[in-house]
């Protein structure tokens, strides 16, 4: 891991290698490196407290994309016994067990998010389990951030950018989708039931996309005093 | 004579809240409820604006969004708003609207000079006069057209409001919410169906708002006052008052603009968007968004006074505002009757000019039992008065309503009320590719079939009577609802309506007047474009026939209104013309949106900030402190150079490429796609993408590869490391990552389905910091304990694992520089810290961090290729003397057969040179042409420069291009004439290599 101090040194770095910026060119983003000497890219953001929508980064939560033929009755088997659960054939939906959450992405696609440092150990895991089957298992923890969108509003400020349907009757609580937020590709997860009219989102988001994404929220937000 | 035309005790709107406004200048009063058209009435205001061509005054013609004279300028400044109009501008306080199209005054305009000139100013004036020379279009013409076609003015400075946008889906949309639109989201909205009804006014009801009729024995303001309680009470039902559904797509796609705060005017809080522009998809839709009154044509109409009789009674039931003292109602048909009761009832002189020549019927006996007086069989043939209407001339008309029988006689009036019949609001309908079919009996246009699945109902399904409304809108709505799922399907039983009965209408296109048509008295059918019958028969004269040509000939039917209220009389008039029957002439296509939309709306959030996205790289942060200059590469920012005190580009940009050159330096390569390729077919795959051999490549070794269409383009290259037997990491362009992804996709998923791989997207899981430089060896030591980072150990091409500056890391050995290179990933989000340690630790080794500028300069003095700068799509490996990498051995891959197409395998093809100037210290434009012999144009092209730098390493200016034969012609001299016509650069072809010609430092 990254060696102590180095939460302070990008601003003397900055300064040992150039002259002091031109104005505006200096960097106003909040909060450089946390102790681990990491930095998600929204670190540092506070989304709006208190009002009907809050929003907020869950940095670094544990993320394997899983593929594999769902006919193959053994890898099917293999990755579920690794797992603890079965992995959900049906389109658009994700499984919770113990802490790990397997969403259907694709007919031989799935997303495992993971609490933060399980996802190398799982990845060695099923890489044995799946051994000579076909199959993959690729870390892209670093790759996408998850934003968590919920309260009263949640849903109105997802469909300020979102095309699909958003409303209970067809999207609830154990329902995933890839989609787009206007420019962002997303990939979105009900991870709540509704409640008081509110819902609780999972958004994960490229990282290089996590602040446009943010951005937009704040915007979106505002009119709700957010 | 404050609103002195204001009705007392009538109206829905708030006496108890004065609305002080500006209009042209002077001070106003209203009340809250009052559109601007309303409180301008009341005020005795005739004279709102002046007509697009000929500037003559123009009054208020409507009551709705169909008004085609009364637009006006609302606002001033930053939030001024050109062509609103004032039928629709909800009154607030501090309202300021001015009057367009009109200098200095609207009461004084010098381009009224027009009107008197109108006989040189015919249809198609401007396509007559401003023919020749072609050569003044641009420069002349289009100046004088534009500015004599003025429609407002556009606001010049940033919009301060914000907007907002909301993708919605429902069961049932209903496009309007009067007496039919309620009655279908009642009945939908009962059966649990997600409802979205949309009404363009501040309240629902539409048409009952100005009627006088009882809904189940109570006043029609009782029946939607208790229809909207129940409706609001439902939780899937969302109503959406000032809310216009401006447009209908495929598949029932439908557009909303809601208009959020328009009402309240401007706010200096933008946290609530001024308007919302909602993106629905709609199970069913039910259209029913009423009907537009007619006006009649007869000379002389367009005088400020003239309005349609609709409107009249709107502004006499809903506004409480008598449109003038002296009225004459002008129809053809009993649904002006009402109008001229209501209007008799507020004080007004009334009198009727009926064309029928015996009406009949409990309506026309009411009126004559009122005292009103009806000239049946008559037509007005004239009008008097220019800023406002004092008076018209009536008389008599022949049987077949062409002539006049007897000689007119006048009568003194303010206000001409016209009711010239009914055309449903079939434009949604329309814009959905509905079919439209005419209705002989009613004579207008009604909804036919539609591809997809939306219903009409009420009077913009031509249903004109209440009671008919009611039950139909029950019926679509529950119909709507039942096939998207809900309910039974069974209808509501209707409210009980008094029936009101009405005669036969009769028809007159054009009422004749005392002189021939077109001279001296104009029949105007499109008021906002000044369009006249006349025009019309000028049009068929000309073999202007087809309806389409026949709108753009003369205008008809454009402009912001879109000739709602003229369509269909300019259709009769040439039905007329050409003894044909109007549903043979046919109409013009309806487009979106319905009405005009600010631009704002439609943008939503996407502008400033949010326009477009900025990707950027987990080391952002310390190169916006390091004073980067960023390039936009695709989305991404990325560093272009970094200047220090002082320096311009090319300053920085050479320090940086010597710097890199004599001691180290580092990029940010993040950008570089990243694919993990992995499966028992995984080089197989590679072999068949790549034109080189793959499946001999050694675990933990890279190569170059370069990628080609179909056609035996080069589309991309970069190296791909074999991590495992089966397991590859393959690195793409910046710009070319989603696309190869896509096209690795596209050939597995639909040509090799039995292969097995996988591809997964990995380009942002790692940060990328590139150390290059003789130092660089020196630099990875100091970074990393557990690689032997020593090139003896550590070949070119190999990938190791390790820790570098305290971070999980891989790292390759891959030099776009040519010189000793280490490219060292770690998981992004480490990124920052292993940046700002290089930066600290290589103080001691002359680091220098540099950006794309110098990357480019770097590769170009070791002539390696850019895909998309030095290539272009029709740019071969063999073109770019790259034979070595494409095999001779393998059967096939992407791009081969291409190869021996004729075209590709001849002599002369395009191919990649060095190209030296003879004067060092000149740098060719990229994109600059070479000709073997300057000379007068036309002259033979021989290819074009891709690259051109100065070099600080060669010590000279570089470029590489594309020359025809080039490879056979390296030592030949070309000349390189400039854009100014002038100076010529004479060149050198070289080979493309400039610097370390032997690869010498790949290895430190």
């Amino acid at each position: 891991m990254a060696e102590p101090g180095v939460t302070q040194r990008l601003a003397a770095a900055g300064a040992a290698f150039t002259d002091p910026p031109a104005e505006g060119t200096v960097s106003t983003e909040p909060g450089a490196l946390d102790a681990a000497g990491t930095r998600s890219p929204l670190s540092g953001l506070l989304g709006p407290a208190g009002g009907p929508v809050t929003f907020e980064e869950r940095p670094f939560v544990g993320k394997l994309t899983l593929r594999g033929d769902p006919s193959n009755a053994d890898f099917m088997a293999a990755a579920g016994k690794v797992l603890g659960t079965d992995i959900p054939t049906d389109p658009c939906r994700f499984v919770e067990h113990d802490g790990f959450r397997v969403h259907w992405i694709g007919f031989d696609n799935w997303l495992i998010h993971v609490p933060e440092g399980a996802e190398g150990p799982l990845k060695t895991k099923l890489e044995a389990a799946l051994e000579g089957i076909h199959s993959a298992i690729v870390d892209v923890s670093d790759y996408y951030t998850v934003i968590r969108v919920q309260g009263a509003k949640a849903r109105r400020l997802l469909q300020k950018g979102c095309p699909i349907d958003l409303h209970p009757r067809t999207f609830g609580p154990g329902q995933c989708a890839g989609t787009v937020f206007h420019h962002a590709a997303i990939f979105l997860a009900q991870t709540d039931a509704d409640t008081d009219g509110g819902a609780s989102y999972d958004i994960q988001i490229r990282w290089s996309f996590a602040r446009y994404l943010w951005d937009y929220f704040v915007d979106g937000a505002r009119e709700w005093g957010g | 004579m404050s609103q002195s035309y204001r009705i007392e005790g009538k109206g829905r709107i708030d006496r108890s809240k004065p609305i002080r406004f500006t209009w042209n200048g002077r001070s106003y009063q209203g009340y809250q409820g009052d559109t601007l058209a309303s409180a301008l009435l009341a005020n005795g205001v005739r004279l709102v604006g002046r007509s697009f061509k000929y500037h003559r005054p123009r009054g208020i013609m409507t009551a709705g969004s169909e008004e085609p004279n009364a637009v006006v300028q609302l606002e001033e400044g930053a939030r001024t708003e050109p062509n609103t109009r004032a039928t629709m501008a909800e009154l607030y306080d501090g309202l300021t609207a001015n009057a367009q199209n009109c200098w200095p005054s609207v009461e004084f305009d010098v381009g009224a000079l027009n009107a008197k000139l109108s006989r040189f100013f015919p249809a198609g004036f401007y396509y007559k006069t401003f023919m020749w020379p072609a050569a003044l279009w641009e420069p002349l013409y289009e100046k004088i057209i534009r500015r004599a076609a003025g429609m407002g003015e556009s606001p010049e400075e940033i919009d301060p409001d914000s907007y907002a946008q909301h993708f919605a889906h429902c069961d049932v949309l209903i496009a309007g919410g009067g007496p039919a639109g309620l009655s279908a989201a009642l009945a939908a909205g009962r059966t649990g169906a997600r409802v979205i009804l949309a009404d363009e006014g501040a309240e629902f009801g539409g048409s009952l708002l100005a009627d006088t009729v009882e809904i189940a024995g109570k006043p029609a303001a009782d029946w939607i006052a208790e229809t909207v309680a129940e409706l609001t009470a439902m939780p899937e039902v969302t109503l959406l008052p000032r809310t216009t559904v401006s447009a209908y797509y495929d598949h029932n796609f439908l557009t909303l603009t809601e208009r959020v705060t328009d009402h309240m005017g401007p706010r200096a809080d933008d946290s609530v968007p001024r308007q919302r522009f909602w993106k629905v998809r709609a199970k069913q839709t039910i259209l029913a968004q009423g009907a537009i009154e007619r006006p009649l044509l007869f000379a002389d109409n367009d005088r400020p006074g003239v309005m349609l009789a609709s409107a009249a009674r709107t502004y006499i039931n809903r506004y409480g505002v008598l449109p003038g003292r002296e009225i004459v109602v002008f129809t053809g048909n009993d649904s002006a009757y009402p109008a001229a009761l209501d209007a008799k009832a507020a004080g007004a002189r009334v009198e009727i000019v009926d064309l029928r020549t015996d009406p009949k019927g409990p309506l026309v006996d009411h009126a004559r039992a009122q005292g009103i007086e009806i000239h049946a069989g008559c037509g007005i043939t004239g009008t008097r008065g220019t800023k406002a209407l004092h008076g018209c001339d009536v008389a008599p008309l022949s049987e077949d309503g062409k002539s006049l029988a007897d000689e007119p006689f006048s009568i003194g009036c303010d206000c001409i009320a016209v009711a010239g019949g009914w055309n449903p609001t079939v434009h949604l309908h329309s814009q959905a590719r509905g079919k439209l079919s005419w209705d002989d009996t009613k004579q207008c246009f009604v909804p036919g079939y539609c591809q997809w699945p939306t219903r009409s109902a009420g009077a913009g399904n031509g249903t004109f009577d209440l009671a008919g409304c009611l039950d139909e809108g029950l019926k679509a709505g529950a119909a709507a609802a039942h096939e998207a799922g809900f309910g039974k399907g069974a209808a509501p039983e209707a409210p009980a309506v008094e029936l009101s009965e009405e005669g036969p209408a009769r028809q007159v296109w054009i009422v004749p007047s005392d002189v021939p048509l077109g001279h001296g008295k104009k029949h105007f059918h499109d008021h906002q474009n000044d369009v006249t019958a006349a025009d019309i028969h000028l049009a068929a004269r000309e073999g202007y026939v087809s309806v389409e040509h026949l709108k753009r000939y003369t205008t008809t039917g454009m402009g912001t209104d879109q000739g709602k209220t003229s369509n269909v009389n300019a259709l009769a008039v040439m039905a007329d013309i050409r003894n044909a029957r109007i549903p043979e002439v046919g109409t013009t296509t309806f487009r979106p949106p319905y009405v005009p939309t600010t631009f704002g709306a439609i943008g939503g959030q996407n502008r400033r900030h949010l326009f477009l996205q900025e990707r950027t790289t987990p080391m952002h942060a310390a190169h916006v402190a390091n004073g980067a200059v960023f390039e936009d590469v695709g989305d991404w920012k990325r560093p272009w150079y970094f200047p220090r005190d002082g320096e311009d580009m090319h300053e920085a940009v050479q320090r940086e490429c010597r710097q890199a050159r004599e001691t180290c330096g580092l990029l940010d390569a993040s950008t570089l796609g990243k694919i993990d390729i992995q499966g028992p077919d995984a080089a197989w795959f590679l072999n068949m993408m790549y034109t080189n051999k793959w499946d001999t490549l050694a675990v933990g070794k890279g190569r170059y590869g370069v990628m080609l269409n179909e056609h035996g383009m080069v589309i991309d290259d970069g190296v791909t490391t074999r991590l495992a037997e089966n397991h590859f990491h393959m690195t793409t362009t910046t710009g070319g990552a989603a696309r190869v992804l896509g096209m690795l996709e596209e050939w597995l998923q639909t040509e090799w389905p039995e292969r097995q791989v996988y591809c997964t997207s990995v380009t942002e899981q790692w940060a990328v910091c590139t150390i290059t430089g003789p130092n660089a060896k020196a630099l990875m030591a100091d970074l990393t304990d557990d690689i032997d980072v020593d090139p003896a150990n550590f070949p070119f091409l190999a990938y190791r694992t390790g820790t570098v500056a305290g971070a999980p890391a891989r790292v390759y050995r891959i030099s776009f520089t040519g010189d000793l290179a280490y490219e060292v990933n770690v998981p992004a989000r480490h990124g920052l810290a292993v940046w700002t340690t290089i930066l600290e630790r290589g103080r001691k080794h002359g680091l220098v961090q540099y950006g794309t500028e110098t990357m480019h300069v770097l590769r170009a003095e070791k002539g390696f290729i850019i895909v998309g700068q030095d290539t272009d799509g029709t740019v071969t490996p063999m073109d770019l003397g790259m034979n070595w990498i494409v095999s001779k051995k393998k059967d096939d891959f992407i791009g081969k057969r291409s190869h021996s197409r004729s075209d590709t395998a001849r002599e002369g093809r395009k191919q990649l040179v060095g190209i030296m100037t003879e004067d060092p210290n000149v740098v060719l434009p990229e994109g600059a042409h070479l000709v073997n012999q300057p000379g007068k144009p036309p002259i033979a092209m021989e290819g074009h420069v891709t690259s051109s730098y100065m070099s600080p390493n060669v010590g000279r200016s570089i470029a590489l291009g594309l020359i025809k034969g080039g490879r056979d012609r390296i030592g030949d001299t070309l000349h390189a004439p400039m854009m100014d016509g002038k100076t010529v650069h004479k060149v050198t072809l070289t080979e493309p290599v400039f610097f370390d010609k032997e690869g010498k430092r790949t290895n430190g």
